[in-house]
């Protein structure tokens, strides 16, 4: 775990197991309480890595914690033990990318229908494949 | 005792007062020069009506019913993306399509045309569909902009229909990204054309099959 800089904060990769102790240290030790955004990016062969940005506000501290799941691995740790706002987040990274956070207290898709097949921000999702009814 | 003079009061002006406002009444009660065709019109009229039995005005039903129609078609704002502003605008006085009867009405009850004016995506595509059955027949519906025809720029979107005509059956579509209010007019009297010779079979045309 080497943090490095990225123009105003902190990018910090850490492996899975660390998710959410670090999530916790930064919030408690670091001052950062405003969790600001998480999202997922696809490295196809390599698998998928969660991000999630903590800010904080009266520091002037930006957290970029990122971790690199396994390849073909879905399952991550999640942040609503310790921010209670990371819910929806989690929520729509799950309904984009399929990753699923384990301890989340209501993982359903939050943004599609409840029926659809697939996640579309995946790099291997079929965009134009006719699918019933109007897609 | 000092006695102050009477301060001069300004009588309050009087609509008729106005050059302009005069100008224009008398614009609205005058025949414009050069109007061959209402002249025309007023002599055939004025020729009908003296001829025995010439109040009577015959013609087929469905013409008269059509010009009724097309005379007054009112268009449920179904408004969804940015072609909504350029609906809005066609509304508003400035093109103002209310002379050709049409208002835009916010119950899909007492409308006959709906102008699909955006993208529409997978979510919404179920309400559209319910609020085109809940319209009365007949009705019609107009597509707006490249979004609506065809998916346009959002077409290789995951979320998008790639063309409202595969929910409802389009009469007209008007092409543009968004259209101009002048392009949604010249589809509105594309459309009214269309009503003129809309002939009632009982059936509708089905949505075209996805491809």
């Amino acid at each position: 775990m080497t943090p490095t800089g990225d123009g105003g904060g902190l990018a910090v990769p850490l492996p899975p197991a660390r998710w959410q102790e670090f999530a916790r240290f930064a919030k408690d030790r670091l001052g950062c309480r405003y969790f600001n955004w998480l999202t997922a990016v696809d490295w196809k062969e390599q698998g998928l890595e969660v991000l999630a940005r903590l800010d904080n506000l009266e520091g002037g501290l930006a957290v970029t914690m990122r971790t690199r799941l396994q390849p073909g691995a879905t399952r991550c740790p999640t942040l609503t033990s310790v921010f209670r706002g990371a819910g929806w987040m989690e929520r729509e990274c799950y309904d984009m990318f399929g990753v699923v956070f384990e301890g989340h207290p209501d993982l359903r898709r939050i943004l599609l229908d409840q029926d659809w097949e697939g996640h579309p921000l995946r790099k291997d999702y079929a965009v134009d494949t006719p699918q019933a009814p109007y897609r | 005792m000092e006695v102050k003079p009477p301060i001069p009061q300004v009588p309050p002006p009087v609509w008729s007062d106005f050059k302009d406002l005069q100008e224009w009444e008398k614009y609205h009660q005058e025949r414009p020069t050069n109007d061959r065709t209402s002249e025309a019109l007023a002599s055939i009229a004025d020729a009908i009506h003296h001829m025995p039995g010439g109040w009577i005005v015959t013609t087929s039903t469905d013409k008269i019913f059509n010009w009724a129609r097309k005379s007054s078609i009112w268009p449920v704002t179904f408004g969804l993306a940015c072609c909504a502003i350029e609906m809005m605008a066609t509304f508003a006085s400035r093109f103002d399509v209310e002379r050709f009867g049409m208002v835009p009405w916010a119950s899909p009850r007492h409308s006959d045309l709906m102008i699909v004016s955006g993208t529409v995506t997978i979510k919404m595509a179920p309400m559209l569909k319910r609020i085109y059955d809940q319209m009365p027949d007949p009705k019609w519906v107009v597509s707006m902009g490249s979004c609506a025809n065809s998916g346009g720029p959002f077409r290789h979107g995951y979320h998008v229909v790639k063309g409202v005509d595969r929910i409802v059956p389009v009469d007209v579509y008007v092409p543009g990204c968004p259209p101009t209010p002048d392009s949604l007019m010249y589809g509105l009297l594309r459309l009214q054309e269309q009503v003129a010779h809309f002939i009632q079979t009982g059936e509708r045309p089905t949505p075209t099959e996805p491809a």
